[in-house]
């Protein structure tokens, strides 16, 4: 690898592949050859991924600054660090998961379809990869325009509308964020090369945004800006519902991308982008963005109590863990950090583990509201057994990966504020409750006419979930290398607010 | 060499393997096979058990550490087990009666398919595993990962007929009420982490002198809110009473034997938290001795077997917790595993008669068994006098040991006490002449039917029964005997640092024989009644007056939840979802959405494509231009 690192390094390589793949992907004719070609790309990412992990010398994880638009400053920087690693290594996860899971689904125009998602793979992985403002922003919009067109195109009945909706949301976001970037492009000092000369009188690359000296004020209207577009993403309390309305229109691929990775991205560009640029504003806001998330734990675990239909109960209880993630984000403590960079991962994990059964059962019987169901354990019961294991690890039962993320947020909460994690600490109890009815009413109990000839998982699915199965116990019960993996970002992140 | 008690994992790791033979191999195992993987895996546990007391006995304790769970700079957590005089004798209680219970299973369940026999032995085995986790973890982590284990196998276990939809209710209210009480345990682990940056035992007890008075107090309230959860107190007791949906081996195991006492070893483990905590000790003290008399009052009035044996569980709790909030954290101890052998018996006695009685509960509906069955019959009188408080029966000198701590303290305590003893020999022994005095008044199938259990549930029986009765031999006060109280001895170490701190008021010994004599002979008296009250009942239909249907109805208490917080509840609900979201947030967007259509509509016309009104435009925007110049 010294010698290939002179010209390619892993962040090259996550990038370039899927890109590349994808576009291949598009002059492929038979539906097969494109599934398998995809299937094949994502594993081969995920080897690379993989390899990277045992890497810590800078040559292979950073690129020597490639100049991209000299006269604006902007630079195709791109680096690998402990948040960047675990990032790419979810999203190169999940795309295997998610080609194996819906093997047997059929598309019309596979070959675009396949595209589509690869190049939403490509623009995600240049997301948690680049050091430079610019290209985070051409990245962001990358990964997003896909996602749109898989939802309008290959969507539900509603499907048109839902993305509409989509669409409004984040682009009013992503609008928002531009601004913030030019405000703060044109605060930055000028580039100069080796020799002296001047190369231009402003710099995209993110030492120079973390190197600004803002006034308080200026924070305070900026950090606004930012966070927006984050929250949207996210999402948290009250920009979310987008994403009930989307889950449920959007393929079962395309939900499984959005809510196992593409929803770290807000997650990510909050510790990336957002709190180190603005530690006085985050300080400042702290009590504000708490209240949101805590608010919206609540308000999204009570929401998802109500609901009848499989998708939108998962979607809201989503929204409940990801405002678990912000508000631990804005505690601004070591334990509350790491508990975030691990279930940045089992989040994405377990999420895609749920959609895949409840694509399952949609496929299998027709519905996906609860109150039509019942008996399925009866008829599949090894299904039931893999199901009922994601469940809980989705409610952070001890021994799954979800329980040590969640126990070190709520610690740094609670190092926040004693009564908002009492507060927040609600939604446990709230997670077994619809957890545990969905369970009742789904898979126990006396079948009926939809569900008397449901059948078992075939084996591709069943692979797909063991396999999810067994991240979820290898990562409850030895997290550690996480925690050793991200310690330099942590460090990083919190030196800001010394 | 190293301490072999370094091994101690391979006590957890049996029922494990048994758990995933059992889990995976379902489809494939005779249900032979499964009854003696489950029980055998059990047993392997037991031997190590005894041999983890021995060493421990002869003053070898240990902390296994074996790899770090969580290490970052602001805190360590390592997946340790602590071996020690109370975590064996917890490990003992465990395996021993765990073992006896699942050789009982191997009868009880034989009606069952093999692949549902195989899961009901893989749920048992994961309950043992979980179990042992929580008694033997080295820190507050570990122990909560056992504890929440326990309640998840106990709702698989409840929930394990799982066509039955009420059977479902029950578990889940079980998990649900369990997981309030998780919170209380959590957030007292924050505090924990935040306070003193480590949940170990070790260092959280030598270090407890860093912490403020309100610290302490706070952690132990919470810390008591998980074990209100777990171990059935007020106001989080109502789903033991549920719990009785589950096979009755099941309710014997977990819902009275072991399960439900890991309130009690959490309190005993952090014994030096509660003793630096009086605030604490009162509030405990309080709730137990309430949860003992409410649950009591109930059971007077159940007519299903199983029910009055759960809410006699609820009420032991309640005596339990007393015992720790007086600082008798012996006698509470004491008291789990007394309780565990004459609880445990009566619950497969039951279990014995409902095999008997194919599948009836009511015990209106049965009479004058001890003819047809004999040993559950002689079995069961044992267990009713050891819980009667009979000396020389068990249950007589733990429960004596926890009211004369209670009367010690406050002799309103003591008095309020006694009288719980009293209604649990009336109720005891009530159920006890209804079920095999006087004449059977079940249908004629069922007396058809009737017959002694096989060996596989009698002997466990016969086992339970003799340490029912022999069981409170290893803590006979020191007024009777010198040095009499062994368990006393064995477990001071873990009390070592509570008791030096603790001023003790011994009662004199005549004082303590005279408590004894009267705490006797009420519950005597009370026994005595009911035998003769209950030995020919007949069932009549007499009118219910106001308190029969009170305490019926079990106080209305879930009734009251239902609409104090269930219902309240499910209307914010309702209101989140109707008019904050549809109407409030969604509107809102929905209208952005619809004003951006409505205008590009709109602007769209401008798009004429007639030369002359673009030429206008231009010339009135020039002229607009122009004006602005003119006047900034």
């Amino acid at each position: 690898m010294d010698k290939l690192s002179e010209w390619v390094t892993f962040p090259d390589l996550l990038i370039w592949l899927p890109l590349v793949a994808g576009l291949v992907s598009f002059t492929l004719r038979k539906e097969k050859q494109v599934k398998i070609w995809s299937l094949a790309i994502s594993i081969i990412i995920l080897v690379v991924s993989l390899t990277s992990l045992f890497y810590t010398n800078d040559h292979a994880l950073n690129s020597a600054p490639w100049k991209w638009i000299t006269s604006l400053g902007a630079g195709y920087t791109i680096g690998l660090d402990g948040l960047g690693r675990i990032l790419t290594l979810l999203t190169a996860v999940a795309f295997p998961l998610i080609f194996g899971s819906t093997y047997r689904n059929t598309y019309k125009d596979s070959n675009v379809f396949h595209g589509l998602m690869l190049l939403t793979q490509a623009g995600l992985m240049g997301v948690f990869c680049t050091m430079d403002v610019l290209a985070f922003y051409f990245f962001w919009e990358l990964a997003l325009i896909p996602v749109y067109f898989l939802c309008s195109r290959w969507g539900g009945e509603k499907r048109i509308a839902a993305t509409f909706k989509f669409f409004i949301y984040t682009f009013t976001g992503s609008l928002l964020m531009l601004v913030g970037i030019i405000y703060l492009y044109l605060q930055t000092g000028p580039v100069y090369d080796k020799v002296g000369t001047l190369m231009s009188q402003h710099s995209f690359s993110i030492s120079s945004f973390y190197a600004l000296h803002l006034t308080g004020h200026q924070q305070n209207w900026l950090f606004w800006l930012f966070f927006i577009a984050f929250a949207i993403k996210m999402p948290v309390f009250p920009f979310h519902t987008w994403q009930p309305d989307t889950y449920e229109q959007a393929p079962a691929a395309a939900t499984m991308v959005l809510s196992g990775v593409m929803v770290k991205m807000g997650v990510f560009a909050v510790l990336r982008w957002l709190i180190p640029v603005f530690p006085l504003a985050t300080i400042r806001f702290e009590y504000i963005v708490i209240g949101l998330s805590v608010f919206g734990m609540l308000y999204a675990s009570l929401i998802a109590m109500r609901q009848d239909d499989l998708k939108r109960l998962v979607a809201y209880s989503s929204i409940a863990h990801i405002g678990l993630m912000c508000a631990a984000i804005f505690s601004i403590s070591q334990v509350g950090m790491k508990g975030v960079m691990i279930q940045m991962f089992s989040h994405g994990i377990n999420i895609i583990g749920m959609w895949i059964v409840v694509d399952q059962i949609e496929k299998q019987t027709g519905v996906r509201k609860i109150s039509q169901l019942g008996g399925i354990a009866h008829r599949a019961p090894v299904l039931t057994l893999l199901l009922v294991v994601i469940a809980l690890a989705n409610i952070a039962l001890p021994l799954t990966n979800a329980f040590t993320g969640e126990f070190m947020m709520f610690s740094g909460l609670f190092k926040f504020n004693i009564w908002f994690t009492a507060a927040a600490g609600l939604s446990i109890i709230f997670a077994a409750v619809y957890t545990l009815n969905m369970i009742q009413k789904v898979f126990y109990g006396e079948t009926n006419l939809l569900t008397a000839g449901f059948r078992e998982i075939g084996w591709q699915g069943m692979t797909v979930l063991s396999l999810i199965v067994t991240i979820i116990f290898v990562m409850g019960v030895f997290p550690q290398p996480v925690f050793d993996l991200t310690r330099d970002t942590v460090t990083a992140i919190l030196t800001r607010f010394k | 060499m190293e301490n072999e008690l370094q091994l101690a994992w391979l006590l957890p790791v049996m029922p494990l393997i048994g758990f995933l033979l059992n889990g995976l191999g379902r489809e494939y195992l005779s249900k032979t096979a499964s009854g003696i993987i489950g029980s055998g895996v059990v047993f392997l546990s037991f031997l190590m058990s005894v041999y983890v007391f021995i060493s421990v006995k002869n003053g070898n304790t240990h902390v296994a550490h074996y790899f770090n769970f969580i290490n970052i700079e602001s805190l360590k957590i390592g997946f340790d087990f602590q071996l020690d005089q109370l975590s064996s004798l917890f490990l003992l209680i465990i395996t021993g009666v765990g073992f006896l219970i699942h050789v009982y299973s191997t009868s009880y369940m034989h009606d069952e398919e093999p692949r549902h026999f195989a899961r009901y032995f893989a749920f048992l085995n994961l309950f043992i595993f979980s179990m042992l986790l929580l008694v033997m973890g080295a820190n507050y982590v570990i122990m909560f990962m056992g504890w929440e284990g326990v309640g998840l196998c106990s709702y698989l276990l409840i929930g394990y007929w799982f066509r039955n939809n009420k059977f479902n209710d029950a578990a889940r209210k079980a998990f649900v009420m369990n997981r309030i009480g998780d919170l209380g345990f959590l957030l007292a682990l924050f505090w924990l982490v935040n306070k003193m940056g480590t949940v170990d035992f070790h260092d959280v007890f030598a270090g407890v002198s860093k912490l403020t008075v309100t610290d302490i107090t706070g952690i132990t309230l919470l810390m008591f809110i998980g074990a209100m959860g777990k171990s059935a107190q007020i106001p989080l007791y109502t789903w033991l009473p549920d719990a009785m949906a589950g096979p009755t081996p099941v309710s014997a195991l977990i819902h009275a034997a072991t399960m439900v006492t890991a309130g009690i070893y959490m309190i005993a483990r952090s014994n030096i938290l509660y003793t630096m905590a009086p605030v604490t000790q009162a509030v405990v003290a309080i709730i137990g001795l309430s949860t003992a008399i409410l649950a009591a009052t109930i059971a007077l009035k159940q007519n299903d077997i199983k029910k009055v044996l759960a809410y006699s569980t609820v009420s032991q709790l309640g005596y339990m917790f007393l015992g720790l909030g007086v600082g008798a954290y012996t006698g509470a101890v004491f008291h789990v595993m007394t309780h565990a052998f004459f609880k445990a018996l009566l619950f497969l006695g039951a279990g014995s008669v409902i095999h008997a009685m194919g599948g009836e509960q009511d015990i209106r509906n049965m009479g004058g068994l001890k003819r047809s069955m004999r040993i559950t019959h002689i079995t069961f009188l044992l267990g009713c006098l050891a819980i009667a408080g009979m000396p020389p029966f068990s249950g007589f000198f733990s429960k004596d040991e926890i009211l004369g701590a209670a009367f010690a303290k406050n002799p309103v305590l003591w008095i309020i006490g006694v009288l719980g003893a009293m209604m649990t020999a009336f109720y005891m022994f009530r159920l006890y002449a209804m079920t095999f005095l006087g004449k059977f008044r079940g249908t004629d199938e069922q007396q058809h039917h009737l017959h002694e259990s096989p060996r596989a549930m009698t002997i466990p029986l016969i086992i339970l029964a003799i340490l029912a009765v022999v069981g409170g031999w290893v803590g006979i006060p020191e007024a009777f005997m010198q040095g009499g109280h062994r368990l006393e001895a064995f477990l001071s170490p873990v009390f070592e640092q509570s008791n030096a701190i603790t001023v003790k008021n011994e009662l004199t010994h005549a004082n303590e024989y005279l408590l004894m004599a009267i705490s006797v002979v009420a519950a005597l008296f009370a026994l005595i009644f009911a035998w003769n009250r209950f030995k020919s009942y007949q069932k009549t239909e007499r009118p219910q007056t106001g308190l029969d249907k009170v305490l019926g109805n079990k106080w209305y208490v879930d009734e009251l939840y239902d609409a104090v917080i269930v219902k309240p509840m499910q209307s914010i609900s309702k209101y989140f979802t109707n008019v904050v979201e549809r109407k409030g947030i969604d509107g809102l967007v929905n209208s952005v959405g619809k004003a951006v259509n409505y205008s590009s509509r709109q602007i769209r016309l401008l798009q004429s494509g007639q030369v002359g009104v673009y030429v206008l435009l231009m010339v009135l925007a020039i002229l607009i231009l122009f004006i602005v110049q003119l006047f900034l």
